[in-house]
This record gives structure tokens, C-alpha cells and sequence, in this order.
């Protein structure tokens, strides 16, 4: 964050910097939409500047929730002449050079046409999105990308899986956590489908606009609720994966939940045992404890990394989850990056953080070499 | 299991409204002539299905009525068995689900009669909380004005999901008139379904809805600290009823992060979120999601980092425990007065002057 937070602490551990670092979650950013018009089919860029994107909000450019930062942005992300993430070259040096990332994956979220109210011109700018990615971030072979899916329409986003399943440099399907329904229903099904079948785990971010509110009572008022909010749709989203069987009826099926914390989970998945104990006869179709599908087929991205005083306790809901399950990320360029020599600023057993700062990422996305 | 401390305060019983008829002598003339006229039917939210395995522990289950609607076996099941010296009656017949304001209005004030003259005058032990019409606060604040003067009713009782979000303003009245009277505010598990339970659309299970509720307390907590409802009523307490607590630390570590990074936001919320709700918050233990082991749980009231925030509950009749467990495992002699007889008292003004 760019504040200075009260637990910091003034050294930074030798080791972590010597550590190679996998990135989780790194957010490539256009201009503008000019930026996308080479790879959209001429109606779309028609459509793109005549009415807009007109997503399930209010407002045609920015949330109705004013961020944290400009552009929800680092203040010293901003590349020469540009956006926050809309430099390759600038995100190779202060990024991944810094840091020694040698594994950064793509998470393409935003304005991405995913869940515009137009679906078909939503379905157009996904596959845009891809073609832009393809040809101008992964020619860094660093970084990896998260196949953009119109996820509302799951024949289009199957086809979208498909068209890229047999490239090596796009590792994950991507969705939000702000679904227009309950993502565990049948008409999703597909697109877990065809991400198991290619071998891709979904990646699911924080955010996104479904339609509904954050709360089961309405609108907040505050940004910092609608961020705090992410973690309870998180909850949602995999409740109901997990309610509807999604993870019983899928073989290979993978989840990872990014940029919504992660201590909430074993809080959530001993409610849902006990839940599932009491009325498992409304939920027939699932065979095992909720906790089961969750701990077997269930990642987190780590940003933004929950902060407790004592900052001990942070390992306690890191042990209850697994240190094979959490995947370090860092959210750049947006203001509340994680910094991966400060996110776990407590001595820990060298194979837990290799494992946490690269091994479980490089694992879960089949890269080259553990350390 | 932990042993029980007699004489323990039990926050969250649920007395039943047998059926619409009960409250007709408590409807007035007009409400009750619209009840008959229009052929209202049982307001039974779908948050306790009858039938549902949580809605009534099996022991517990009357073989002809609703359970929960007999005074003689509330006694035999929730008050004699764990040594109960007082139990604060949380009634959920679904008045603040209506839409009308003045309906609202008209079926709270039956309810908080029909509590007064069907339990309370008949059962020392007990206690109840104040439903309001929260489909208006003016409306709500003139029903707690009007009830508050009976010392028996302790608390003011809300739902968890409505409107709005609890910590707009539009509710500030009522916070007002509970600071003003003092009376707890209690915030229990519902909803008036007036959005999704979940941000993601209505769900397809029963399963989804009950586990949905602990997110709904999550941002429920979130709205109070954010809006400054404890800035602004310092006083005021707030219990979180039939909410779980063990998602409580993660919560607050989350919410503490982002109001250090987003505080020019809410400047007026002046101390970390995690203060304030150790201080202005309490959670009834029922139900427990307990982790696997003790040792687990033991870390876990490590993170809560106080002994001072759990009341004691069994959530009569909801099936939460089976035979006497209604403790979690684990807790010390001390930590078990605190919850089942301390922090209650220290919770209630009310219940210390009436029952000392």
C-alpha cells in the first residue's frame, strides 16, 4: 500500500531477495481503447466508440466507488506518456527485474467485455483482449496469460478456452468474483468443462460488476467496503461451487482465488462442514466434507496479504489452509501491491517460503523447475 | 465438551409465534379486520423452513406445535438442562419482511405485546429483545419509545440483511433511541429478501442461504465501523446473534488493513476497526463453526485476542448441538463464566438491575 503500515519492519530479510519470485497476479493495462481496435472486428470498434462498454454500473469510465489512488494506482507505476500497466518494457524493469519474478502471470481484469450488457459485443472485446495480450505481453516469456472469458454466455467462453487451449503461454481461464448469478449453477458448468479438459485451472479475481450488491443488505457507501466486500463474495463464489458439486462433478477441476485474502477459508469451510453434516440431504450429489474438495482442488493468491498484530497470527490461517495452496502475488501496478520482501517479514523454514514465494505457482501453472 | 457454569445467561432463545391467530388479540382493530379481510397468511420467513433439520433440534420438536411455541417445553429444553438463570427471547415471525411501513408498524407492536403478556408475565427467567418495524426508523423508534419503559425488554432486535446496509444513516435513529434507553442493539441472523443473500444472485440451496449469513454479519460489521455508527453513539453496543464468530479475526485483520490504507476515506472512523469492535461488538456463541481440533480453537481466541466479546446461547430451538455440547471445546473454568455469566451481565445493563 502506499502508506506506511505500522508493522513494517526496518530490515529487509537477506534471504527473500535472492529468492526467484512467481507472481500470481499482474495486471497488464491498455491506453485506451484504441489500443484494442487492431484486434476487433470492425463492428465492435464501431460499437466500442459509439456507445461505449456499458457494463452492469452506473458509470462509463471509473467505478462508482472512487478508488484509493488514481487509477487505483502505484504512484510510481506510471510509465512515460501511459497508464499504470501499459508498458511492457517499464513493467519488465520495475517489476519483474526488481523482484526477480521469473513467473508472472496475466490477469487481463477490468474493461475486458466479460460481463457487458451487450453480450455479444462483450463476446467481441474478451476475444479482443486475448489477441492484444497474445501479441504484446507475451512476447515476454516471464509472464504467462489468463484466458479473458465472456463467462455470461458459456458456449462463447468455451469457444474462447478453445481457441487458445493448445498454447503453452496462456496457463489459466480467467473470471470475477461478481457473477451475474450464483456461479455454482448449471449454466457455468461448461466453462469448468473445457478449462478441466485443457488442463487450465480458473482463476476467479476479486471484483468485477454482477448487478447485484455487494451486500445481502444493499449498496455501502465506501470503496473500503466494496475492497473489505470482496472477501465475502469470495465466499459466495466458492460456496456455491462447492454447494452445487461443482467440484464432485468435475474431474481436474482447479480453483484459484485471487486478490481476495485468504484467511476467511478455514473459517468458511468449517461452517460449510457443519452445514453439510446438518442438511446433506437438500445436497445428495455431494460425496465428501466441503472442507475435502476445498483443501484437494483450492488455491489463493496472497495479496493483499492480511496484516493481523501480532503478525504471527497471519501464519496460523496459513497453516489451517496449507503452505502448498497459497500463490505469492503482488496486484502491480494497483496501489495496494504486496511487496515480496515485506509480506512475510517473520523467519520461517526455507522450504515453506520457496514454496509460497514460487514452488506452489510453478506446480500449479506446470512450469519449468521447482526450487 | 466444557462444563457449564449454573445460573449462565442464555442470549438467543426463539419463542414462536404458534400461528397469525395468537397475535390476533394484540393486532389492532384495524390490522386485525386487514388480516381477516385479505387473508394474510402466517408470516414465516424462508430463512427456517418447518421442516428443515436446522429449523428445531429433533429432541426438541413438539408433536403437535410449532417448535419453540410452548412456554412448559422451552422450560424443559433450554432453561432447566444447562442451568439457565435468565434467557433473552429473540422472536423471528417475519414482521420486518412486510413492505408496508405501517403494517410493519402495526405487527411489531403485536409481537412485542403478545412476548410481554405470553412468556415474560409467565416465566420469570426470561428476558426479550424489542422488534421494530425496520422498514421505518421513525416507525421503529416509536415502538422502542413506546416498549422500552418495561425493563424486561433488554435489547432491540434487527435483521442482518434489509434495506440498506445497518450502518447507513438511514438506521441512525434507531441506534439513537437504544443509546438514549440503553438497550443493546441486537443484530440477528435474516433477511428481509430484499436483495440476493449473496452479492452473486440468489442461490439454489437452503445450505447456500444459512452459510451466506456469516458474509452478511462480515459486511453488516464492515457498514457499522465504516459509517461511523460507533463514532457517532460511543455508547451503543452491538450483538451479533445466531452469526457464528469464529470468521470474526479474519475479518477484522482485513478490515483493520484496508482502513489504514483507505482512511482519508472515513476519517471519522478515529481508531483501528479491530478497537473498535472488541469494544462495541459481541458475538453469541451458537453457532459454533468450530475448527477440527481444540488446539485449533485455542489459537483461534488467540485472535480474537479478548475474553470479553462471546455471550453464551443455545439458539433454542435451532438444531446448532446435540445433548448438553453446548460449549466448545477447549475453554478454561474462567473463560466459561465470563461467556455464560460476565460479559452477559456486563452486555446488559438491564439484566443487573432486575436480576442481581
Amino acid at each position: 500500500m502506499n502508506v506506511q503500515v505500522t508493522s513494517r519492519p526496518a530490515v529487509q530479510p537477506a534471504a527473500t531477495s535472492k529468492l526467484a519470485i512467481a507472481d500470481g497476479d499482474i495486471h497488464p493495462q491498455r491506453n485506451s481503447y484504441k489500443d484494442l481496435f487492431p484486434y476487433m472486428e470492425a463492428r465492435w470498434v464501431e460499437m466500442a466508440k459509439t456507445f461505449g462498454s456499458r457494463p452492469r454500473q452506473a458509470y462509463q469510465a471509473g467505478p462508482a466507488y472512487p478508488k484509493g489512488q488514481p487509477n487505483a494506482s502505484r504512484r510510481d507505476a506510471w510509465p512515460p506518456g501511459g497508464r499504470p500497466g501499459s508498458s511492457l518494457p517499464f513493467m519488465q524493469k520495475q517489476l519483474l527485474d526488481e523482484n526477480n519474478i521469473q513467473l508472472g502471470i496475466l490477469n487481463p481484469t477490468g474493461d475486458n467485455g466479460a460481463s457487458f450488457q451487450n453480450r455479444e459485443f462483450g463476446i467481441g472485446v474478451a476475444s479482443a483482449m486475448n489477441r492484444w495480450v497474445e501479441a504484446e505481453w507475451l512476447i515476454e516469456p516471464r509472464l504467462k496469460g489468463s484466458i479473458v472469458v465472456p463467462y455470461e454466455d458459456a458456449d462463447a467462453a468455451v469457444a474462447e478456452i478453445e481457441r487458445w487451449a493448445g498454447d503453452p503461454r496462456f496457463v489459466q481461464v480467467l473470471m470475477v468474483t461478481r457473477t451475474a448469478n450464483p456461479p455454482g449453477q448449471k449454466q457455468y458448468w461448461k466453462i469448468y468443462e473445457a478449462a478441466a479438459a485443457a488442463n487450465l485451472p480458473i482463476g476467479v479475481h476479486a471484483f468485477g460488476f454482477g448487478g447485484y450488491p455487494v451486500t445481502g443488505s444493499g449498496w455501502p457507501s465506501f470503496y473500503i467496503e466494496d475492497m473489505v466486500g470482496h472477501a465475502q463474495s469470495s465466499q459466495s463464489f466458492l460456496t456455491s461451487l462447492v454447494i452445487e458439486g461443482v467440484f464432485e462433478r468435475i474431474p481436474n477441476f482447479k480453483l484459484v482465488l485471487i486478490e481476495s485474502g485468504f484467511a476467511w477459508l478455514p473459517p468458511l469451510a468449517w461452517r460449510l462442514d457443519k452445514l453439510w453434516h446438518r442438511l446433506k440431504q437438500e445436497t445428495p450429489h455431494l460425496k465428501r466434507a466441503p472442507s475435502e474438495y476445498i483443501r484437494e482442488s483450492v488455491w489463493l493468491t496472497t495479496q493483499p496479504m492480511e496484516e493481523p498484530l501480532p503478525r504471527e497470527h497471519v501464519l496460523d490461517a496459513i497453516d489451517w489452509i496449507g503452505w502448498d495452496r497459497l500463490i505469492f502475488a503482488t496486484d502491480y501496478p494497483h496501489w495496494d501491491y504486496d511487496d515480496p520482501t515485506q509480506v512475510l517479514p517473520m523467519p520461517l523454514p526455507e522450504q515453506q517460503r520457496r514454496d509460497f514465494f514460487f514452488n506452489n505457482a510453478m506446480k500449479l501453472y506446470r512450469q519449468g523447475q521447482a526450487s | 465438551m466444557s462444563l457449564i457454569e449454573p445460573g449462565g445467561i442464555d442470549c438467543d432463545i426463539h419463542p414462536a409465534v404458534p400461528n397469525l391467530r395468537a397475535l390476533h388479540p394484540y393486532l389492532s382493530d384495524h390490522w386485525r379486520d386487514i388480516v381477516v379481510q385479505r387473508g394474510v397468511h402466517e408470516l414465516e420467513s424462508i430463512a427456517y423452513p418447518a421442516n428443515s433439520p436446522l429449523t428445531s433440534r429433533p429432541d426438541w420438536r413438539l408433536p403437535d406445535r410449532k417448535p419453540g411455541s410452548d412456554l412448559d417445553a422451552l422450560r424443559a429444553h433450554a432453561l432447566t438442562p444447562f442451568g439457565t438463570a435468565i434467557a433473552i427471547c429473540n422472536c423471528l415471525y417475519g414482521v420486518q419482511l412486510l413492505f408496508s411501513e405501517d403494517m410493519g408498524a402495526g405487527f411489531a407492536r403485536a409481537v412485542n405485546d403478545w412476548i410481554a403478556a405470553e412468556w415474560l408475565d409467565k416465566e420469570p427467567r426470561l428476558r426479550a429483545s424489542i422488534v421494530v418495524p425496520m422498514q421505518n426508523a421513525e416507525l421503529a423508534v416509536e415502538e422502542i419509545d413506546r416498549v422500552a419503559p418495561d425493563r424486561r425488554f433488554v435489547q432491540i432486535l434487527l435483521l442482518v440483511m434489509h434495506d440498506h446496509p445497518l450502518g447507513k444513516r438511514h438506521y441512525w435513529p434507531i441506534y439513537a433511541a437504544a443509546e438514549r434507553h440503553g438497550l443493546p442493539v441486537g443484530i440477528h441472523a435474516g433477511s428481509a429478501y430484499r436483495h440476493p443473500v449473496t452479492p452473486l444472485g440468489w442461490p439454489t440451496y437452503y445450505t447456500e442461504d444459512y452459510a451466506a449469513q456469516a458474509a452478511a454479519f462480515q459486511a453488516a460489521l464492515s457498514s457499522l465501523v465504516c459509517e461511523g455508527v460507533f463514532t457517532k453513539f460511543p455508547g451503543l453496543k452491538v450483538v451479533l446473534l445466531e452469526s457464528g464468530f469464529t470468521w470474526l479475526p479474519a475479518h477484522l485483520w482485513r478490515l483493520t488493513k484496508f482502513w489504514r490504507g483507505l482512511r482519508m476515506e472515513v476519517p471519522w472512523v478515529d481508531r483501528a476497526p479491530t478497537d473498535i469492535v472488541r469494544s462495541n461488538v459481541r458475538l453469541t456463541t451458537q453457532p459454533c463453526d468450530a475448527p477440527p481440533t481444540p488446539e485449533m480453537f485455542q489459537r483461534l481466541m488467540d485472535h480474537m485476542g479478548s475474553d470479553e466479546m462471546l455471550l453464551f446461547s443455545t439458539d433454542y430451538p435451532h438444531w446448532q448441538f446435540d445433548g448438553d455440547a453446548v460449549l466448545p471445546e477447549g475453554l478454561s473454568r474462567d473463560l466459561v463464566r465470563r461467556i455464560m455469566i460476565d460479559n452477559p451481565r456486563d452486555t446488559y445493563s438491564r439484566l443487573t438491575e432486575t436480576a442481581a
